[in-house]
């Protein structure tokens, strides 16, 4: 026996280092359910190597910085100008979409949906990476002692990264969305279609489980589910890129929305939360109400005539057009007939005395929406809009628009802007 | 060129300083983790399989080989998500073939390491993924495009390497 093994030792030697190795390998197959188990080995090796990384990724981070803050400022001036006229762009955009988030979460209230927001992040720099084409995965220079947890979901600005699949004291492992093994709900967002998003042996971002027969088509968008409960839903994941036909499902490749290759800086979302909308709830102190008002066209003068017996009624269609739900008894009951709105005389118009009084405004809604000034349909928000005689050019016929009319103002005149969810339920724009 | 066999008495073996033993895998591990987070093209590399295959030929020594190998592949796989082994069994194979191919042949000129990485090159590929879905049971597909043209672009690379490393080596 002891002459077998000298005269085939490389042999002997060999065959022992590998029956270790898949031994060692069955017993982690076996144990890979154990969520807690780390391998010395990698703990070591990770301890080795990531040091060197974060220092290198630091001291470049700090020689870029040095260079673009303190030396390098050439166009810094021309790029603040352009970037002060940006945020004022934004500004509008934001105000605009505020308007839309605060309608669309009263309809997820009256819905009874429930939503997961991102409570809290934390920003990360990729240190490093796997050093394997055949596994997809990063490492940040934040780790269980920053508060990282394993299953957190990896994103960026642009979308979604991955999920943390490692985590060590003071770096973790981040399995990216164009891993082989990685899986992540996904819908297609035009035709809602879900999907689990995979990478392919060459890194590429591919769409799976979606049936032949869909009418998928390049440039269709894909956002995550949120099923999974480590991303929340809506992230953009990418968008199709190309769409082949296999034999029961399509085989679509996606381009990535962050882009996997080039990762620098990422967001960990230590903290998500499910969200039931609050019923009436409002952007900012504006209620939704006020906006709505503030974006439907005015009401056509009504002839003096019938203003006596619609009085009531006609205050609520000013916040309400031509919907018969908004009719509050209350308002019409102990509305007074001319306190707040131009009242045309008997060639129907109206007056300087006949004036609306300026009513005072939350500090919101008394700012002149910027918006406003690009959207031309819309009416103007704010005290000009309350004293249109302000406005008319002389000589010509005053142009009475209806003032911004809020029916529970005229009831409870303070405060004048209270969360809606205070308000009867029939004072809620719907 | 030169690939006829050669006796054992007839090929030269080399050694390396200890540290410079030491710090060519432990190079080759860094700059493979490290490097493609900057240049993600430089993924297609595959450094330490080429600093196995080089330390293997060179010193021609199979246990030698194969176990600096299996230490190599251990520590890449402690870097990567799936199981330690899996490069452990695929380069402790190529330490050891590298080793033995050592001694038959010579490798010392240009061509012969090219075609000597490529065929390495594919047969760690081919061990990884028979590891991987053998015993892993993952199933990970197998790009022939891909791994052929990388197995290329690792015996170039391998022949530039492999000129520079030849500087640390000493006669024995």
């Amino acid at each position: 026996m002891e002459n077998l093994f000298t005269r085939h030792r490389n042999l002997s030697v060999l065959a022992a280092v590998l029956f270790i190795q898949v031994f060692g390998l069955a017993v982690q197959v076996k144990r890979s359910n154990d969520p807690q188990q780390t391998r010395l080995i990698r703990v070591w090796a990770v301890a080795t190597i990531t040091p060197f990384e974060q220092a290198i990724v630091h001291t470049q981070g700090a020689v870029y910085g040095v260079w673009h803050n303190y030396l390098y400022l050439r166009g810094v001036r021309q790029e603040n100008r352009d970037l002060k006229a940006q945020i004022e762009l934004l500004r509008l955009e934001q105000a605009r979409l505020n308007q839309d988030a605060s309608q669309a979460r009263r309809l997820q209230a009256l819905l009874g949906f429930k939503e997961q927001s991102i409570l809290q992040t934390m920003p990360a720099q990729v240190v490093g990476s796997s050093g394997s084409e055949q596994s997809r995965s990063l490492f940040l220079d934040k780790g269980a002692d920053d508060g990282l947890k394993k299953n957190m979901a990896v994103i960026t600005a642009e979308g979604v990264v991955g999920k943390i699949l490692q985590t060590y004291p003071h770096t973790a492992q981040v399995l990216l969305i164009n891993d082989q093994t990685s899986g992540l709900g996904a819908i297609v967002e035009r035709l809602r279609l879900q999907g689990i998003v995979r990478g392919s042996p060459n890194g590429e971002t591919m769409l799976e489980k979606v049936m032949a027969d869909e009418e998928v088509q390049p440039g269709d968008k894909v956002i995550t589910t949120g099923g999974d409960g480590i991303f929340p839903k809506g992230l953009p994941v990418g968008s199709i890129v190309k769409v082949s036909s296999s034999d029961l499902f399509l085989k679509i490749r996606l381009h990535p929305a962050a882009d996997l290759s080039r990762l620098e800086e990422v967001l960990v979302i230590t903290k998500l939360q499910d969200v039931a909308p609050a019923s009436g709830e409002v952007a900012g102190s504006q209620r939704a109400v006020d906006i709505l008002a503030a974006r439907l066209p005015g009401v056509p003068e009504k002839p003096a005539s019938k203003d006596a017996e619609i009085n009531g009624a006609s205050k609520a269609e000013d916040g309400k057009v031509g919907d018969p739900k908004v009719e509050d008894p209350k308002v019409s009951k102990s509305r007074p007939a001319t306190s707040s709105e131009p009242k045309p005389t008997t060639d129907g118009k109206p007056t300087k005395a006949t004036a609306p009084t300026p009513k005072p405004e939350a500090p919101n809604a008394e700012k002149p929406q910027p918006n406003e000034t690009l959207a031309s349909p819309r009416p103007a928000v704010g005290p000009q809009a309350k004293s249109p005689q302000v406005q008319q050019p002389r000589g010509q016929p005053m142009q009475v628009h209806p003032p911004q009319v809020q029916p529970t103002k005229s009831v409870k005149p303070a405060p004048l802007l209270k969360p809606a969810a205070d308000q009867p339920a029939n004072d809620r724009m719907q | 060129m030169r690939l006829s066999q050669t006796s054992p008495e007839q090929v030269e073996v080399y050694r390396f300083p200890w540290l410079a033993a030491a710090l060519i895998p432990a190079l080759a591990l860094f700059f493979q983790a490290f490097v493609p987070v900057q240049l993600p093209f430089l993924s297609i590399f595959d450094v330490p399989l080429l600093v196995t295959i080089f330390l293997g030929v060179t010193r021609r020594n199979p246990v030698t080989g194969l176990l600096t190998g299996c230490v190599i592949g251990l520590i890449q796989d402690s870097l990567t998500p799936h199981p330690l082994g899996v490069y452990g069994i695929a380069k402790t194979v190529v330490g050891f073939g590298a080793s033995s191919l050592g001694v038959k042949l010579d490798v010392e000129n240009a061509a012969s390491r090219f075609l000597v990485t490529y065929g390495f090159y594919l047969l760690h590929q081919f061990l990884y993924f028979s590891v991987q879905r053998g015993l892993v049971g993952q199933a990970l597909g197998w790009a022939w495009g891909h791994e052929l043209f990388a197995g290329l672009v690792n015996a170039i690379a391998a022949v530039a390497l492999f000129a520079v490393l030849d500087r640390f080596k000493q006669r024995n």
